[in-house]
């Protein structure tokens, strides 16, 4: 396990109580504001002290109140992005990624610069001040710090947090090939499910200071009794698909999954790669007959495995051979159909629909982490 | 130049010599109280407080008597000092600059300790995450962004000691070549008839440096505001 986190902490009427394990890859906090993710990320990186508690990171036991451990903040190694980048103003961009590098001792497995340079593309801005940068690039140069500090294990607190969209766009790449190429575990905080369906490996699901569920992302985005938590607005499953084909000139893009072919807005991703997408419960059509003169491209078979009244309707889960799928509809159309467990059913899914931004490159599961992938 | 006396070159000089030695021997122990006022809390801060700025409200005169009890020639303190390190400040310059690093001291720790207080301490944390001990931030990013305010701090006290009357004299007297700083010097020089226009001189030159050491701080300030953005 790459992370193990059990701790117990008071802000004055906040109270954190979280247990949960991690493996390598990206785990993502999710909850609410106010759901304790920062004062965790806080107490793991050493700014906080936890009333009660131990944190261990690959082994190396960094807080046990109760062996009265608790190991300062530059001794742990713990590379930390802020949702601020926090660059110093008085050193250059070069300067600044270059900080931690001569604290990291020499048997860290320190990232090459030049290397990191590459991956974040920040090789044009080495010799400017971090008050010229754009606010997207201030932010890449922050990751590319705390990567250079050679850490066992990088935060990132809602990075994206502060910029709009394009900016967020922007980065979104960085943060996939920093999952899939580097070796670090990284704990990112989030409270934006688009993002987290993109970028997690595993979800740690936060509320009001608790964990309410921990596993691979595609499994907690699809459990119904988690809908609740993570807000029934927000609510989808993550699916894993092979991009199969551009379809330029109708500027679509063709996956394939178990559960058959689903055609979704043009994607800048080759043929070939494993993408993963989103599909929110609100997005998906329910017929319990194949339809007929629909404009919607993408009708998928499956049966209904779980059915759960939320406030305003009901959620069902669907399984389409091995990918499962979360709709949401009215009650009344649940008596009208007349479904219930068991029924085979059309799940329709409509392209324009679908949340481009959740759309992003690399498997679902994080490596070795062995959770199941959707078309396990 | 400017038809000065030797005598009047001395003070001259010697303004000078003091000034520096003042801003110089209080700057460690300046950023250190002003490190301790804006980052510790401690009991009886409001007392330490006190004391450094007491300077600054009581009249000059008891500031230097007080320093003639304390570091006078057969105060214990005084003997001390000059027993173990030779150190005399009684009626020598070296009293002079002790007079005026105290007096200018408030003025230096306000300054520092007021730009201390506006750097970012998410920056500090910042640096720690990446494996910065507590000295390591002090140095690299506590000290450069508080650069701007030692600097307005050291101007402050060395004007502070350019002007400085009351202490001084009280302290160390008024020997020519020893301790008549310039203000000791325009003094004197006001007490004799037929003086006035050698009174006027050294007053223009006290101008003169002082607004050139004015012009000086801002043009450094600048610079740095702009290093800093």
């Amino acid at each position: 396990m790459a992370l193990e986190v059990d701790v117990a902490h008071r802000l004055g009427a906040f109270d954190l109580q979280a247990r949960f394990r991690a493996g390598p890859g990206l785990t993502a906090l999710f909850g609410h504001s106010g759901s304790g993710k920062t004062s965790i990320v806080n107490i793991i990186g050493g700014l906080i002290r936890p009333r009660r508690g131990s944190v261990v990171v690959n082994g190396a036991t960094l807080v046990d109140t109760e062996r009265r451990i608790f190991v300062a903040k530059h001794r742990r190694r713990i590379g930390y992005v802020f949702q601020e980048p926090r660059l110093f103003p008085h050193l250059s961009v070069r300067s600044n990624l270059l900080y931690g590098r001569r604290f990291a001792p020499a048997d860290a497995a320190r990232a090459d610069p030049d290397h990191v340079v590459e991956l974040l593309g920040i090789g044009p801005l080495l010799h400017r001040r971090p008050g010229l940068l754009s606010g997207g690039e201030r932010q890449r140069v922050a990751i590319g710090r705390a990567l250079l500090a050679g850490p066992r294990l990088l935060l990132m607190d809602e990075p994206l947090a502060s910029l709009d969209a394009a900016r967020r766009e922007e980065i979104m790449p960085y943060i996939e090939r920093l999952r899939d190429e580097s070796r670090i575990p990284v704990v990112y905080v989030s409270h934006a499910l688009g993002e987290v369906a993109r970028l997690a490996n595993t979800v740690v699901l936060l509320a009001n200071g608790r964990v309410e569920g921990v596993g691979p992302v595609n499994e907690i985005l699809s459990r119904l009794d988690l809908v609740a938590v993570t807000g029934e607005e927000a609510a989808g499953a993550v699916i894993e698909a092979r991009v199969a084909e551009h379809e330029e000139r109708h500027l679509l893009t063709r996956v394939v999954c178990a559960a058959g072919e689903i055609r979704i807005p043009r994607l800048d991703i080759e043929v070939g790669a494993t993408v993963r997408l989103r599909i929110r419960a609100r997005d998906v059509i329910v017929a319990i007959r194949p339809p007929d003169g629909l404009s919607a491209l993408n009708v998928l078979t499956g049966e209904i495995r779980e059915m759960r009244d939320s406030a305003s309707g009901v959620e069902l889960l669907i399984d389409c051979h091995g990918v499962r799928l979360i709709a949401g509809l009215t009650r009344r159309s649940r008596e009208a159909l007349s479904l219930a467990v068991g029924t085979r059913v059309y799940a329709i899914v409509k392209t324009v629909a679908l949340d481009r931004g959740s759309f992003g490159r690399g498997p679902v599961a994080g490596y070795g982490s062995g959770g199941p992938t959707a078309d396990a | 130049m400017l038809g000065l006396s030797p005598d009047e070159w001395t003070a001259v000089r010697l303004s000078l010599r003091v000034a520096t030695w003042a801003v110089i021997v209080s700057l460690p122990a300046g950023i250190a109280v002003a490190l301790l006022l804006a980052r510790r809390e401690f009991w009886g801060k409001s007392v330490v407080n006190g004391l450094v700025h007491l300077p600054l409200v009581l009249p000059p005169v008891v500031t230097g008597y007080a320093l003639l009890l304390l570091f006078g020639r057969t105060a214990p303190l005084g003997r001390l000092l000059d027993e173990t390190f030779g150190l005399v400040f009684a009626f020598r310059w070296t009293g002079a600059a002790l007079a005026c690093a105290i007096m200018g001291f408030p003025l230096m720790v306000r300054a520092i300790r007021l730009s201390i207080e506006a750097v970012d301490r998410k920056l500090e944390d910042a640096a720690a995450t990446l494996g910065a001990n507590p000295g390591w931030v002090f140095a690299t990013i506590t000290l450069p962004l508080t650069l701007p305010g030692i600097l307005a701090g050291m101007i402050l006290s060395f004007a502070k000691a350019l002007g400085e009357f009351g202490a001084t004299i009280t302290f160390v007297s008024n020997i020519p070549g020893e301790t008549q700083t310039l203000p000791s010097a325009i003094y004197t020089l006001t007490q004799i008839p037929g003086a006035e226009t050698a009174a006027l001189r050294l007053s223009l030159i006290s101008v003169a440096i002082s607004m050139a050491a004015l012009l000086a701080s801002e043009v450094l300030a600048r610079r740095l505001m702009v290093r800093l953005r």
